[in-house]
Formats: C-alpha cells, structure tokens, sequence
C-alpha cells in the first residue's frame, strides 16, 4: 500500500500561540499587511451581500438602481421570498427544497456506513487480497462523475428507477465510497493496536469491536465526513441533472434554481431570493460545524 | 416503495422506507459476520463487510466508466464503430478546439491563482486577532454551491445599455463607469467572458486554499522561525526561506486538488452562459453533446478525455507526496 500516502496526519488547525510567535507577528505585521487583509476579505465578501441585499429589495428598485443605492434610499420588502415560495410564481422553492433534504439525508447515511465497515475491514482484518483491494478503491477516487452517468442511466432505465429518489441515493451513495473508505481507513490506521488486541483476547469478535471500540473513537471522522458530504450532495447540479432532470418531482433545490436562472434570467428579483434560501441550509450548516468540515478537508480529497 | 413519490408525505415515507430497508441488509451483513470467530472466521467476516461497497462501486463506478470508454468509440446514435473519430472531432472541429483552449486556460489560471490568493491571504491573517473571522469570510464560498454562486456573480457582471438615465445594476459596469469608462457585455463578449467565469471559480477555491495552507503555515516549528528571526531576517526573505520551502509540499497538493476540481467545471458555466459565447468547457461539452445535441460517442469521448486529463495531475501529486515523505 505503499503509494498511499495519509493526509490525514496534517497538524492540528489551530496551533496554540508561544510568545516567540507573538513577538515575531510583531515585527511582521504592517499596516500594509493588515490593509491587504482587509481589502481581500471585503472584495469577497460584497458578491454574496450584494445579492443578499437585493433580496429584501422591491422588483422595480432591484431592476433600475444599483444595490448599493439601498444604504441611502432603503426599502425593504419580503414579497421576493413569498414569491419564490408561493405556488403561484411557478417557482415553488419549498417543494424543491424539501426534495434536497429527502435527497441529503440517505446519501449521508448510506455511504457513511458502508464505508465505515469496509474501512474497518482494511484498517485490522487481515485478509487475501486486502491491498490490491484497497488500491483500487483508492484508484477510484480519480474517476470524474461524467465517465460513470449514462451507462449509469442506462441500468437505472432497465430496473425501472428513473424519476424515483433511488438513482440519486444510489449514485451518490457510490460515488461516496472511494473518498469516505479512504479517510475512514486513514483514521482507524491512527487508533492504537493495542486496544483492538486487548478486546480480542477479551473474545470480542469483529462485530463487537465495531461498535464498542471503533465507533465512539471514530464520531469526529464520521462527522467530518458525513458534512463534507451532505455539502457535496446538497450543493450538487450534475448528478441532478442527468438523473432527476426530467420532472420536478425528485429536482433538488439547485436545479430549479439553475433552471431558474436559463429561463429567467432577469428576473432578479426571484434569482436573489431563490439563491439565498438555496444556500441558506449549507451555509448554516458549515459555519455551526466549520472545525469538523476543515478536518474533512485536511485529509485531503480529490473527489469529483 | 420504488415509484416516483409525488406528495412530500410519501417522499419522506419512502424516504424512511429506504433507510430501514439498508439497516435490514447492514443488520443481515453483522448478524453473519457476528457468527464468526477466530482467525479463519477473519476472512469471512472482511468479505462480507466489503461485500456492500464492492457491489456497489462494480455497478457504479466500474462498469459504467468502462462502458463509457467503450461507447467513445461509437458514432452519434451509438451504434456503428467509429475507431477514434470522436477523438479526432475534439482536436479538429473549431468549436471543440474552443472548448479545449478554454480549458487549458481555466486549469491553468484557477489553481495557481486560487492557490497564491489562498497563501497570501492565509500569511496576512495568521496570528491576527481576527484570523478565524477573516478566514470564515473567504472560506464561505466553499459551502456556496457553484449554482448559487454562478447566480451571484452573474448579479455582479449585469450590464445595462449605455442611454440616457439607464443605471447600471451590476457592480463591475458600475465601477467600470465610476472610472469614467463606458458599460461592457461582460458575459457576452470573448475571451473576456472566460476570464470573468474563471474568477467565480478562483473566488470559490481560494478558500480551500488558504485553509489547507494555513495549517501548514502553523505547522512550522516556532524554533525555526525564531531563529531566523534571531538572524535578523525581514519579512520577505522569511516567506522566501522558511515559509515557503515549508509549505511546498501541501502547495502542490493544493495546486493538483484545485486543478482537478477545475478541469470537471461544469455548473459555473452552464449556469452563467450556458456555454455560449464561446465559453464552454470540457465537463459543459459532455453534457452538451449527450443530452442536447443527442451525439452520445462525442459526449463519451470528452468524458474519457476528462478522465485521461485527470490521471497525469494524481499521478503528479502522488509522486511529490511519496518524494516528500521519504524526506
């Protein structure tokens, strides 16, 4: 297994401060530096509150005067969320938005599970086959998505799933496995030796060790994992696309705002709204579990 | 269990449905493998916690990426064998050597601007009082999907005829005519419009870029720096000596991962122009070909193309990753 190399090892995010470092950030921190610091983070930041913004302004300000004309002639409304909520718009948001989190939610669990086994399997069972079995999944990860969605399609069509939440759950669902085995079996390699063998001899067998040892040590992985894939699912188009493109019954949040976005291009006032209640569940999520999605990240991904 | 639920209460049903079915096979898989004792029960119980995910990276991601390969050889309706004529179309046709070229400058420009935004940034905040606010601000399009963000930026870049009372209600054209300069069809006219979509992408990874790097810069030991310090370094030459050198490793990690990530683009361009004006890409000509344009050899080709293009950027990093623990 040589050519896999953890990433997982990375140091901690957060190091704590000595004083050296203190007295060093001193004689490097210039009002220029701070400056730089500054302007970057506002130029990142205006796109989002531009757009955030205009969505608490009325239809005809939004369409004749520039958003940053709000801060000297504010009005505010709420029409443009009712809009992209209400049935009438023939926006609906709320149906394609209850239709991302039914999406959200098993291809979480599913992968993270079957992963979380079958890295276990690699991690301390010794078996024929093991590395040449674990190369190829790791190979895996390079595979793009695009190779794998029509003959994917394809059998979906002959078991008679298309439309249906399966093709999403599923796919996603293999998707998930290079990347979520990978990392899982990274952090289970880090867990001490001992404590497996110790259970052994206590005559604990392979199921057992995987729930009362493994599990409880492996909750912050799982968790890193499990964001950084319901951030995947919920902010992906592709799969939805190919796969629930053909009626609005399983189109998750993304679509319709993509769709949005082809037919009525101009219509800003819905487009702002529309992706700020798409984004608003991803960005909540992130920020209350930013520690964990930032661990997910370190252990290095080349998904996709 | 296995139709098309229309009604949110039958969705959340099949929903519901759907995890008790994988918790009854999970349950039947360890109640097996619970059977199992000893060594030689080892095995048993390995192959039946791979079983699941063999079956299901066979069934998704092994067949279907072969059968594309294969299919790339086939005509339009997918019937007749072409050899490599769709290839020869991608390096032939004018509008496929657009589509390439625009690629070639996404990879290029994403990843190493992305990156040295990423590291500048996370060298300017490091150790600040406000690090962990001002990193969350650049940080926050990660969690963007490229759908919404193709939307906010599309915002940015509106343009409004240049007559009479028309305000512009971009931000870009209204900077550009604050400067005295007058409004451009930024999504409309090439190549500018490419390098304006790139910018989307780019404001998107420098976040996981300066977060990457950033804990590599606090992984450099204290001692290092403090004797560099000691020497009497200046800022400059500290980012040429020490940090850099000890960040290299992670950059090209962060430079094949970024690259990657670019080369699949699809939701940025299909969203802000639809791949018009001469902006589309590799990942937007497949879709484009298959669906569209209903030529399902030269959308499988441009699939495998994506994939071979992938290979040379993993083999790279895995190569400087082993180098760089064998130091």
């Amino acid at each position: 297994m040589s050519t896999v190399t953890p990433v997982t090892s990375t140091p901690p995010l957060v190091a704590d401060k000595p004083s050296a470092a203190k007295t060093a950030k001193k004689r490097l921190s210039s009002p220029w530096a701070s400056l730089a610091a500054i302007v970057l983070g506002v130029l990142w930041t205006i796109p989002t509150f531009g757009l955030l913004v205009s969505s608490f302004r009325p239809e005809r300000a939004i369409k004749t005067t520039g958003w940053w004309t709000f801060f000297t002639n504010p009005t505010v409304t709420l029409d443009n969320y009712r809009s992209v909520f209400g049935e009438d718009g023939g926006v609906n948001l709320a149906a394609f938005f209850v239709n991302s989190l039914i999406i959200c939610i098993p291809s979480v669990l599913i992968p993270l599970a079957l992963a979380a086994l079958a890295a276990y399997a690699f991690a301390w069972i010794e078996f024929p086959g093991k590395n040449i079995l674990f190369l190829a999944v790791f190979a895996l990860q390079i595979v793009p998505l695009q190779v794998t969605l029509i003959p994917l399609l394809e059998i979906f069509v002959n078991v008679k799933l298309t439309g249906t939440f399966w093709t999403l759950w599923l796919s996603h669902s293999a998707f998930a496995l290079p990347l979520a085995i990978y990392l899982l079996h990274n952090f289970m390699r880090e867990i001490p030796a001992g404590l497996i063998e110790a259970a052994r001899i206590d005559g604990a067998g392979h199921v057992s060790i995987f729930f009362k040892v493994m599990l409880p040590l492996l909750t912050p992985a799982l968790a890193a994992f499990g964001i950084f894939q319901f951030l995947w699912v919920w902010n992906d188009l592709l799969v939805a696309l190919v796969f629930a493109g053909g009626g609005d019954e399983v189109a998750p949040i993304t679509l319709q705002l993509a769709n949005l976005s082809g037919t009525r291009g101009t219509a800003w006032q819905l487009l702002s709204a529309g992706a700020f209640v798409s984004i608003i569940v991803p960005v909540t999520v992130f920020l209350l579990l930013q520690r964990y999605f930032v661990r997910g990240l370190l252990a290095g991904s080349v998904k996709g | 269990m296995f139709n098309t639920a229309s009604t949110t209460p039958e969705k959340i049903l099949q929903m519901l449905s759907a995890l008790l079915l994988f918790a009854a096979v999970m349950g039947v898989i360890l109640f097996i493998a619970g059977r199992f004792g000893g060594r030689k029960g080892d095995r048993v119980v390995a192959y039946l916690y791979l079983l699941p995910v063999v079956l299901l990276l066979a069934v998704g991601l092994v067949y279907p990426g072969l059968r594309t390969i294969y299919q790339s050889f086939f005509d339009a309706a997918g019937d007749a064998f072409i050899g490599f004529d769709n290839y020869g179309t991608i390096f032939s046709d004018p509008d496929q050597l657009t589509v390439l070229r625009n690629t070639v400058i996404w990879v290029v420009l994403v990843p190493f601007l992305a990156t040295a935004i990423g590291l500048v940034y996370a060298i300017l905040v490091d150790k600040s009082r406000f690090e962990s606010f001002a990193k969350t601000l650049v940080f926050l399009p990660m969690a963007i999907s490229m759908v919404a963000a193709g939307v906010i930026w599309k915002f940015m870049y509106e343009y409004r005829p240049d007559q009479g009372t028309v305000k512009q209600i971009g931000l870009v054209n209204q900077v550009i005519v604050w400067l005295g300069g007058k409004p451009i069809q930024l999504l409309i006219d090439s190549p500018l419009n490419t390098l304006l979509l790139i910018v989307v992408l780019i404001w998107i990874q420098a976040g996981f870029a300066m977060t990457i790097l950033s804990a590599s810069i606090k992984a450099i030991p204290d001692d290092i720096i403090e004797a560099a310090r000691l020497d009497g370094v200046n800022a400059w030459q500290m980012f040429r000596s020490i940090t850099l050198p000890s960040v290299q490793p992670t950059v090209v990690v962060v430079l094949t991962t970024v690259g990657i990530a670019t080369l699949k683009v699809f939701d940025i361009v299909r969203t802000m122009t639809g791949g018009n004006f001469k902006t589309s890409v590799v990942a937007n000509e497949f879709y484009r070909q298959t669906f569209n344009a209903d030529n399902q050899g030269l959308g499988a080709a441009l699939a495998t193309l994506l994939f071979l293009l992938v290979i040379p950027i993993v083999w790279y990093n895995v190569r400087q990753l082993r180098r760089s623990e064998a130091r």
